[in-house]
């Protein structure tokens, strides 16, 4: 597979390491009330979509920049690649 | 009489006799032929025996779709079994022999199978062999296993080198045939990067083995001129000899160059093979066209081949496989065949045409509605039967029969991607179908363009469309005339007729009859049918057996062919030898070594080393007079403890984190607190994963206000770092912090024991007295008169100790300043064993406790898990079972009797309790032998384990048969006040 | 109709017209007391089990494709009981049992043969590890050997012993495991139970559940509905897509693993080998072809097809292991569709609603489950007790901190 990187163009995805479903930006608080219930659906439960999946990869032999990466899991097609850090802030994730 | 099968004309160099031997005995051919084809020119159709019933066997084809010519070749430890002759090069001094033979090819004992073939048929395993139960592994799968498999393997390292490499293009054209060639000029001359690849030695595809012109001239020499064209262009790259295996995601191809496997010692420094990586961002599938046979009585016989391939041994090759020949088709290629045949002067005794009507073929007896139904001839045909339009039945000599059931496109990589082919009506056969791999499309006879015409004028379209797709703008190809004879096919799929078998499969055996065992057994999805009667795995996958199968299959159900399926194929192409998929990735060099700063220096002292993943660290090291490792690992453990040792603690993980928030940061990483840890000090870090178990542990170090140094296991170095940019970019991305990993950047030692200060004080150009550099301190520092250091004064032996850094390169240096600092002192250095020793003494957890499945409370630092913050991990480390009372926690063993030694992984039971999983109590994680206490130690996960300490418990070994009674103790054996640490 | 080798000699001398239908293809029912979703290994035995150990009736398997065209036609053929966690082990032990009299339990010849499982050790960490695995199979009651490095090399000398990056230090062994014909162990269980009066009914897909009131009432095929009184949902590669219908979110992942064959070679290789410092094991088959596989590709894919880097690293780990193969061809590669679970162990549970029950994330272990698999499925379905091995397969360990993770690795499915 290669991968658009939005830095450095398209790159063979061996250089990056894959990490799962990018809903795991979204990490509830720690300090909230029901806690451990949340935890549970976020860290184990996943939606395992046949179609398009936004999906971590890490680019571990390159600039070790975390990707968002939407990519159909029935034909492998990419159809886009984002920072993790621009889609974590655009979830409303910051400090 | 040499080569008498030799005729006029083709594409031998006649000026050069080539020597080689099959089964022993010596023949001669020219450059140019394949080993089948030089076999033919010698008379010698026998070449193989089918895998089930050893039936007598000579090639089909004349290309990498042969099922039945294979050989071993070449000999020791270069023998290459299950070879194709038909695809491989003759070079002189070749040496081939048959296989799947005993004891020889012509007489072949297994061939009983043969005669017992109606107990054999598809299946026949399945029902039987079950009584009684023991004698399936004892007597009955040792007898087939015996006689399975086709050719062996030489059974020594294979001597050859392997390459791998990587090549981009615009437009890759898989095949040189007529439409590859159109492509290539097409895109070569827009000045596109072009790739061309072929698996045959000569390209030009079929232009090699017809005799039609093209623009007036022979194919051949149109196709050789191309091809020279081609090669005068700097942006076009020919790749011949070599074999596009597979189709991968986003354009991504796998081929395979031969390099040297057609000559008969490969080049000093050259690969036998390549494996090439190919980025094209188009491909154009121009791999031509497979013909099928027909299925009939005995259509197996040495002798009979498909009619093309006829064809080309005839033109290409010049050779009259046998005389008189006849031909059996079903369209009007099988007419080409004879017509070619006639004009050449070769006798053909019969055109045998399942169609009726239409004009005659002059020069031959051209039968119409007629069938092949039965031949003779024991190891090579003599005559064949047939039966014609009236139902007269007649024999005619034949000592080689062409047969053409139609031409499949060789659409395989296009449906790579599992995408599904589509039916042609007026070709019966499939073609490429959507869903395959993006940006391939197909030319050609794989794209079921047949003619050299259509071939030609779709090679030239789909190259200026896949160029339009990229922006380049290419000429239209000025196409060369070329003849543009239309298919003619009334499909004939097998002969119905007499009790006999008709092979479909014929590598594997695969008759009329097992199809229709398997249909009236309800096997009748495609899928089922290929595995319930082994159809089409051969080596040659199928290639010409398939598509007969399922139109069998189509017959019996009553629905049409498309109706009852398709079969897709996978890569490889055709099959790879192993070798080239691993490269250089053998033996030593399976994976890089990673050499730590003092290793030369500790290869200079003789020391033992260990692989620590891709590290190589020192074990231990040996000093003369020392035969058993514990005396080198005993004598480094108590000089370090009595006196001073120095180890390389490289390998472990070092990450520089920086920022106005790295203090928050690692807050939020570790389970305990680090933002107030006062600027000069080290903390100990325990870091969890988002599940609640341990991830990793170590120690971080703040420098200065917005710096820390963190330290991670050896193992974990990678995984940790990865782990702190996800949560660094993902999770909170906006925190002012930086990492970097700094691993390779310092050569790191530690330096223990009591006169560890009186060692580094010799080095060191600042205070480091306990006042100045008290325990838990460190320091940006100089060394040696002003190169700079870090130190930290932490200990994982339970010494006096420090780490003390340098930049890499001086770490050579460094390792021998600091022996050279200890002689005084009698210092050792000390490699992973002792260090694991004084680990244990001192009770601290490593790699073996840290197996993640162990929680901070099992280790006895549930403490740490501060619940004030919301930490990585912290929420789900809290769950039920994981805090319940009674679970594993981490003790210390040691034996009732010191002369009894413990063995890691032997697992806990009570006195007098039986040795069931019922009272397993857990396990021992680490055992070393300590020198200071005189006796085996170790550290545990017991049940309940803190609550424990002083109970006698076994520890039992079940796979080697021991136990020993042990006492259960507090983890830290040696010092547990840590008052030898802080002096 | 019962095979045998007599009735195999009888059949011969007769043309093999007596050979009847393995089994039928009869249409669908209106309504079932027992659906089983998937036609296969896992969902055909859980039909015979439910037929012939729970003596169940009115039972249907619904299968999308043809029956045995998922995992259990796409694997390497492997069976064995090494597993160190005692959620685990005593089911695999329980399977391999079943494995041990199952052919003529079901009157079709699997081809079962315990060869031998050899694990190959590399550092002295993996010894310990080892040692405390082969200890708790033993204390399971499975058997387990510890091989010095000398006796793995009288085994198998063509090892690489004198070049290796990671010299071989020695092995656990466990002597019953072995490998399986695997296309047979489908069609052995769909025959065996079609015998029973099974109804095994392919190409047929459900496409949704009726649930009300919390209850399941019955499936939307592609053939109709089709009620039952329970239904049990057992399609390796397809649990999230299937349960989605019932709403349900699963702890899982689906992921490629590829696998490949050799061309066919003369003996060679008796047992299972893994190396343990890279991604490779191999068997060789009873037709010859050497049957290996590694490491799964790492990304979530439903395509049954994998990348060439992973083809590379199974085949380094090949050269490295046994430096003989340099010259055995690759004959076929291919790619299965392996739901990972969030701890590497599956799940054999109730769901939330009433009478639809699951069975699934045996990531890429479910081949050597098959017969327990169905066996403890079948269990829970006709009794609405989890079978005595099968106890720690439940949904709720994520909840309540109950991970049976034998790597270790935590909540990351690419990694188990």
């Amino acid at each position: 597979m290669i991968i658009n990187h939005p830095l450095l163009g398209p790159r063979d995805a061996q250089e990056f390491v894959y990490f799962g479903d990018a809903a795991l930006i979204a990490r509830p608080d720690g300090l909230s009330e029901g806690a451990e219930a949340t935890f549970h659906d976020y860290l184990y439960l996943r939606d395992n979509p046949a179609g398009d999946h936004r999906e971590l990869w890490y680019h571990e032999q390159g600039d070790r920049s975390w990707l968002v990466v939407t990519r159909n899991t029935l034909t492998h097609d990419i159809t886009a690649v984002e920072l993790a850090r621009d889609v974590a802030r655009h979830m409303g994730r910051g400090r | 009489m040499s080569q008498m099968n030799r005729i006029a004309g083709g594409q031998i160099d006649r000026g050069q006799t080539l020597r080689f031997s099959f089964d022993g005995q010596a023949f001669t051919g020219h450059a140019g032929d394949t080993l089948a084809s030089a076999l033919l020119a010698n008379g010698v159709r026998l070449m193989g025996r089918s895998f089930k019933y050893h039936r007598p066997r000579g090639p089909l084809s004349a290309g990498s779709e042969e099922p039945n010519a294979l050989v071993e070749l070449r000999s020791g430890a270069r023998r290459e079994p299950n070879t194709r002759a038909t695809v491989t090069e003759l070079f002189a001094g070749l040496e081939a022999t048959s296989q799947n033979r005993w004891p020889s090819l012509k007489f072949d004992a297994l061939a009983i199978n043969d005669r017992l073939s109606p107990f054999f048929a598809a299946g026949f395993y399945y029902k039987t062999f079950m009584w009684p139960a023991a004698f399936w592994e004892k007597l009955y799968e040792p007898l087939i296993r015996r006689a399975a498999g086709l050719g062996t393997l030489s059974r020594e390292p294979d001597p050859d080198a392997y390459d791998k490499g990587f090549l981009h293009c615009d437009l890759l054209i898989i095949g040189a045939g007529p439409a590859g060639l159109a492509a290539a000029l097409t895109a070569g001359r827009a000045g596109a990067r072009v790739i061309i690849a072929d698996e045959d030695f000569r390209m030009g595809g079929r232009l090699n083995a017809e005799t039609f012109g093209i623009n007036d001239a022979p194919a051949a020499d149109w196709a050789a001129q191309t091809v020279a064209d081609l090669a005068q262009m700097p942006n076009v790259r020919l790749l011949p000899r070599t074999t596009i295996i597979g189709a991968f995601d986003h354009g991504i191809y796998a081929a395979v160059e031969r390099v040297s496997d057609h000559l008969a010692i490969t080049p000093a420094g050259k690969p036998r093979q390549i494996l090439w990586r190919l980025y094209a961002r188009r491909a154009i599938l121009c791999a031509g066209a497979t013909e099928r046979p027909i299925a009939f009585e005995n259509n197996d016989r040495p002798g009979i081949l498909l009619a093309g391939s006829l064809r080309a041994y005839a033109n290409r090759w010049a050779v009259a496989v046998g005389t008189p020949t006849a031909i059996f088709t079903n369209n009007d290629d099988g007419l080409r065949t004879a017509r070619d045949l006639i004009a050449k002067g070769v006798a053909v005794s019969a055109v045998i045409d399942t169609r009726a009507g239409g004009p005659k073929l002059p020069g031959t007896d051209h039968i119409q509605g007629a069938e092949v139904i039965d031949t003779a001839g024991r190891l090579g045909l003599t005559q064949i039967t047939i039966r014609d339009a009236q139902g007269r039945t007649r024999t005619i000599p034949a000592q080689a029969l062409g047969v053409s059931g139609g031409w499949n496109p060789n659409l395989n990589i296009s449906s790579h991607h599992r995408g599904r082919p589509v039916w042609n009506d007026a070709l019966a056969a499939f073609t490429p179908g959507p869903g395959g791999p993006q940006g391939l499309t197909a030319a050609g006879a794989a794209a079921g363009a047949f003619s050299t015409h259509a071939a030609l004028a779709t090679g030239a379209a789909e190259a200026l469309a896949a160029l339009a797709d990229l922006g380049i703008s290419a000429a239209q190809l000025d196409l060369p005339k070329a003849e543009d004879t239309p298919t003619a096919i009334t499909p004939h799929w097998y002969v119905a007729a007499g009790k006999g078998r008709a092979w479909i499969d014929q590598q594997n055996d695969v008759t009329v009859k097992d199809v229709k065992l398997a249909h009236q057994e309800n096997f009748r999805s495609v899928e089922h049918l290929k595995r319930y009667t082994t159809l089409g795995m051969a080596t040659d996958q199928g290639k010409t057996g398939n598509m007969l199968g399922l139109a069998v299959m189509a017959e019996l159900t009553g629905k049409t062919i498309p109706e009852t399926g398709t079969t897709i194929y996978r890569p490889p192409y055709t099959p790879v030898a192993m070798g080239v998929l691993a490269g250089r990735s053998q033996g030593a060099d399976f994976r890089p070594r990673r050499l730590t700063p003092s290793h030369r220096w500790a290869a200079e002292q003789g020391a033992v080393f260990v692989e620590v993943g891709m590290w190589l660290r020192a074990q231990w090291l040996p000093r003369a007079g020392e035969t058993h490792w514990r005396q080198s690992v005993d004598r480094e453990v108590l000089v370090t403890r009595n006196s001073a040792g120095i180890c390389d603690v490289t390998t472990l993980g070092k990450i520089d984190i920086q920022g106005t928030d790295a203090g928050l940061f690692l807050d939020r990483v570790y389970a305990n607190t680090f933002s107030t840890l006062a600027v000069g000090k080290v903390r100990y870090g325990l870091m969890l994963r988002e599940d609640g178990m341990v991830m990793d542990d170590g120690t971080t170090a703040r420098l200065g206000p917005n710096e820390y140094v963190m330290t991670t296991t050896t193992a974990n170095a990678v995984p940790v770092f990865r782990h702190l940019e996800y949560c660094r970019q993902c999770l909170w991305p906006d925190l002012d912090v930086q990492l970097i990993s700094t691993t390779e950047a310092w050569a790191q030692f530690s330096v223990a024991g009591p006169n560890a200060r009186k060692l580094l004080e010799k080095l060191v150009d600042q205070d480091i007295s306990d006042a100045a550099f008290p325990y838990m301190a460190c320091a940006e520092i100089t060394v040696c008169g002003g190169l700079r250091a870090r130190l930290f004064r932490i200990s994982f032996s339970g010494e006096l100790a420090y780490e003390i850094a340098v930049p890499t390169r001086y770490g050579d240096a460094m390792i021998r300043e600091l022996v050279a600092a200890g002689q005084e002192f009698d210092a050792v250095v000390y490699g992973t064993e002792a260090l694991g020793v004084m680990r244990v003494e001192k009770g601290h957890v490593a790699g073996n406790e840290l197996n993640g499945q162990s929680a901070a409370l099992n280790m006895g630092l549930g403490k740490m898990v501060s619940r004030k913050k919301d930490a990585i991990g912290m929420v789900l480390s809290q769950r039920e079972g994981m805090t319940r009372d009674g679970g594993l926690r981490l003790v210390g063993v040691k034996p009732v009797d010191p002369a009894k030694s413990l063995t890691a992984g032997s697992h806990f039971l009570a006195l007098g309790a039986p040795s069931t999983a019922a009272h397993d109590d857990g396990w021992l994680t680490s055992v070393v032998f300590s020198p200071n206490l005189g006796h085996s130690i170790a550290l545990g996960y017991l049940k309940n384990g803190t609550a424990r300490l002083g109970e006698r418990l076994r520890t039992v070994n079940l796979l080697a048969g021991t136990e020993v009674e042990v006492e259960i103790t507090s983890p830290h054996f040696i010092d547990p006040e840590g008052a030898r640490l802080r002096a | 109709m019962r095979y045998s080798g007599f009735r195999v000699i009888a059949e011969a001398l007769t043309g093999h017209k007596g050979w009847t239908p393995a089994w039928r293809d009869p249409a669908p029912q209106p309504a079932y007391d027992y659906i089983i979703v998937g036609g296969g290994g896992h969902g055909l035995a859980t039909a015979y089990y439910l037929a012939k150990e729970f003596r169940q009736a009115r039972i249907a398997v619904l299968e999308r494709g043809w029956i045995g065209g998922g995992n259990v036609g796409r694997n390497t053929t492997i069976i064995r009981s090494n597993y160190l966690l005692d959620g685990n082990e005593p089911f695999y032990e329980f399977s391999l049992k079943l494995w041990e009299g199952l052919e003529q339990d079901f009157n079709y010849n699997a081809m079962v043969s315990q060869r031998g499982i050899l694990n190959l050790i590399h550092t002295d960490a993996q010894r310990d590890a080892f040692t405390r695995r082969g200890n708790a199979m033993i204390l399971h009651g499975a058997d387990a050997q510890m091989y010095t490095r000398d006796q793995v090399r009288e085994m198998y000398p063509f090892l690489n012993f004198d070049n290796a990056r990671f010299p071989i230090k020695g092995g656990l062994g466990q002597k019953r495991g072995g490998t399986v014909r695997h296309d047979a162990v489908a069609w052995g269980y769909a025959r065996g139970a079609d015998g029973r009066g099974v109804d095994i009914i392919q190409n047929c897909e459900v496409t949704g559940f009726r649930i009300e009131g919390g209850r399941v009432l019955g499936v939307e095929t592609s053939r109709g509905y089709i009620g039952a009184e329970k239904i049990g949902v057992a399609v390796a590669g397809s649990s999230s897509r299937v349960m989605s219908h019932a709403g349900m979110r699963l702890p899982m992942e689906s992921h490629v693993l590829q696998a490949f064959v050799s061309e066919g070679l003369k003996p060679l290789l008796d047992g299972v080998i893994t190396f343990g410092a890279g991604h490779f094991y191999v068997s060789q088959s009873d037709k010859g072809g050497l049957v290996f596989g590694g490491d799964i590709d790492g990304y979530n894919s439903y395509a049954q097809r994998g990348n060439l880097p992973v083809v590379e690293d199974v085949c380094e780990g090949g050269m490295a292991l046994m430096p003989m193969i340099g010259r055995a061809r690759l004959l076929r590669m291919w790619g299965g569709v392996m739901d990972m679970s969030m701890d590497g162990s599956p799940i054999i549970d109730r769901t939330e609603i009433d009478g639809l029950y699951f069975n699934g994330g045996w990531c890429y272990g479910g081949f050597k489950a098959t017969p327990a698999s169905g066996w403890c499925f079948a269990h829970l379905l006709a009794t609405d007790t989890p079978h005595p091995t099968a106890t720690a397969y439940r949904f709720d360990r994520f909840r309540k901190g109950l991970m049976i993770d034998e790597k270790g690795v935590g909540a990351q499915p690419n990694l188990h």
